[in-house]
């Protein structure tokens, strides 16, 4: 799960890591208020949306008067902001942050995240602060200092002098960033992150460090625990059928094909989609329907598909384990009866109870047609997709 | 072994409350968890310190966190850890740790290792198809952090006589494959036939699995295609082809 810059700027503030003033703005006239609150002559508003690269898309604007800022945020509230990372639709702008800007004398970069390689919590700093650090780090990887810290030992002293003398910083500024980052790895260990981004970390012209952004990752598996943070995302920011997916414990992904895949297991749902391709169709989606399902979520897995009107057709393929064909066929012709299903469906069943499963699909008499392997199943819903274009 | 149920029998098999109880009474040396995600790590550790060899993790959504500390922690004790997120290992006609259909197997010669269940029971049933059927399977897990890894399982299918040939099932996401291929060319006589699931998958969505999801433009299904077919390893493009070229492969 992610969250808005302002609401990691908020972690940030309870952690005491250093970060601009600043307040939300929900609308163009609490953006004016904002300003005068804030003080000053000049002020930042940031339009907040899941997604980096908001500054060159117009999404952060520097202006010089309350009623500046109010105008700004009467552009950006109610917009979609589209950037690199967005998609073509762009994002929603319910809310902008409104700032007092910052001296800057050097922007560097600092982040912390998961190295699954190493198996540990990992630093990563740059002098490169700003730019996309995955440039950098394909472009000039030397550019890139990392520490992996042992989780016993926890975050050592001599590793964050070692990322301060290596980013060029001086004197108390060493200090400085030994105290960010001891902050920054307790915020990462209680939230549960999976990762946590300050870029740009500045240095300002009095040469103090300030995070004057924030991404945080949370790792969806341990939200549970967190219920203060599941609290904060923001179904706005995210594909309706995929949070509509998760209210009934569904892996869904929105693609741009025509053929709705329903598959249980996430390497075989993705092989499905590969395979679609593979034999000359594109695929709408992924959807692994998970382990220990029930006909009921196979139902609603169902309606999730059809809800898409790129869908042309739907492959369903299952190879049970856990999960039994015949509660799989139980949903499959449930769904089809409950909602209208104007297109082709192909079905592949295999592994436990599939007979029983395939048997019943016949005895439905319902307008499904079986597929006894996976390119049989693959040929037989691209074709129908092609027939069935609606 | 259910804490508080000690002494109670299920299945008609004796229910403990711990770890150590259970060891000392039937000299167990293996365990399949399937304890609820926010306890599973525990569950791993106590299974450890209890002595047990092989430490089989089903739990799915075991916060990566956890399994990180669980990781270190496992460091230098003798157990095996396979999983989390894992359908188990199976030697078909004599061990079975895990919940994959039974049926699909057949004794064989056939070494498979996967970082998805039913990925895996898809290869199991075109292997026993093709007449070839498996030594050992093995699920890894979709986990980001996870127990024994593919260069570990490669290592044992390269020693194991049983094993003439192994089928490799990776996904997008890591580095895995990569580390798989590197350890291939260097050590592998045995062939080695790949599938990665993920052709089509977008970069920065997490794809069920935890560990499944390209950032930053690394750990794509074409990276790792790529680095195993650098490294020699007969690939195939389509799920359906995995038993069909092993044949070919080993019929020689």
């Amino acid at each position: 799960m992610n969250l808005h810059e302002y609401q990691a700027k908020g972690l940030f503030e309870r952690h005491q890591i250093p970060i601009p003033r600043g307040c939300t703005a929900a609308s163009p006239q609490e953006a004016h208020r904002a300003a005068a609150e804030l003080g000053g002559t000049r002020w930042v508003v940031k339009a907040q949306v899941h997604a980096g690269g908001r500054g060159k898309a117009g999404g952060v604007v520097l202006v010089d008067s309350p009623e500046q800022v109010q105008s700004a945020a009467a552009r950006l509230l109610g917009s979609r902001l589209v950037t690199h990372q967005s998609g073509p639709e762009g994002l929603p702008v319910d809310r902008v942050l409104v700032e007092s800007p910052t001296a800057i004398a050097r922007e560097l970069y600092l982040g912390v995240l998961v190295d699954r390689a190493a198996r540990r919590v990992a630093f990563m700093a740059s002098s490169d602060g700003g730019m996309d650090i995955e440039q950098v780090a394909a472009a000039t990887p030397e550019r890139i200092l990392v520490t992996h810290v042992d989780p016993a030992a926890g975050l050592q002293p001599w590793q964050c002098r070692r990322l301060g003398f290596g980013l060029g910083l001086q004197g108390g500024q060493i200090k400085a960033l030994a105290g960010l980052m001891e902050r920054l790895y307790r915020l990462f260990s209680e939230c549960d992150a999976s990762l946590v981004e300050v870029n740009p970390l500045v240095v300002t012209e009095a040469g103090e460090l300030l995070a004057l952004d924030a991404k945080i990752n949370l790792d969806d598996n341990a939200l549970s625990r967190h219920p203060e943070l599941a609290a904060l995302r923001d179904l706005a920011q995210e594909d309706p059928r995929e949070s509509e997916a998760r209210a009934h414990e569904l892996s869904y992904i929105s693609l741009d094909g025509n053929i709705g895949c329903m598959v249980n297991g996430a390497g075989l749902a993705m092989a499905t989609m590969d395979l679609v391709k593979l034999h000359g169709g594109a695929p709408a989606n992924f959807l692994d329907v998970g382990g220990g399902t029930t006909a009921a979520r196979v139902a609603e897995a169902f309606k999730l598909i059809l809800s898409d009107p790129k869908v042309s057709a739907v492959l369903v393929n299952i190879f049970g384990g856990i999960v039994r064909c015949d509660l799989i066929a139980e949903g499959i012709i449930a769904a089809v009866r409950e909602v209208h299903v104007g297109v082709p469906v192909v079905v592949r069943l295999e592994g436990t109870n599939a007979a029983a499963g395939l048997a019943m699909l016949a005895e439905s008499r319902l307008p499904i047609e079986t597929a006894a392997s996976l390119r049989e199943a693959a040929d037989k819903v691209v074709a129908a997709a092609l027939g069935g274009q609606r | 072994m259910t804490p508080g149920k000690g002494g109670q029998t299920h299945l008609d098999r004796p229910v403990f409350d711990t770890v150590h109880d259970a060891v000392r009474a039937t000299g167990a040396d293996a365990t399949m968890i399937y304890v609820p995600a926010a306890f599973a790590g525990d569950a791993v550790l106590e299974a450890a310190d209890a002595g047990i060899r092989v430490i089989v993790c089903i739990t799915e959504g075991i916060p990566v966190l956890d399994m990180l500390r669980v990781k270190a922690a496992l460091a230098g004790s003798e157990s095996v850890l396979i999983g989390p997120n894992c359908p188990g290992i199976i030697t078909p006609g004599e061990c079975k740790i895990g919940i994959m259909p039974g049926n699909i197997h057949t004794p064989g010669r056939v070494g498979i290792v996967s970082r998805s269940g039913t990925l895996t029971y898809e290869a199991v049933f075109q292997t026993t198809n093709a007449g070839l059927g498996q030594s050992t399977c093995i699920g890894i897990g979709g986990d980001p952090i996870q127990g024994l890894d593919f260069v570990a399982c490669l290592e044992r299918f390269e020693q194991d006589p049983e094993t003439d040939g192994v089928i490799l099932v990776g996904e997008i996401g890591g580095g895995a494959e990569e580390a798989a291929a590197e350890y291939i060319q260097a050590h592998m006589s045995k062939p080695v036939v790949a599938y990665i699931a993920g052709v089509t998958a977008p970069s920065g969505k997490r794809m069920g699995h935890a560990g499944a999801i390209i950032t930053g433009g690394k750990g794509t299904a074409e990276g790792k295609y790529a680095a195993l077919e650098r490294a020699g390893v007969v690939t195939v493009r389509s799920p359906a082809e995995m038993g069909s070229r092993m044949a070919e492969l080993l019929a020689g």
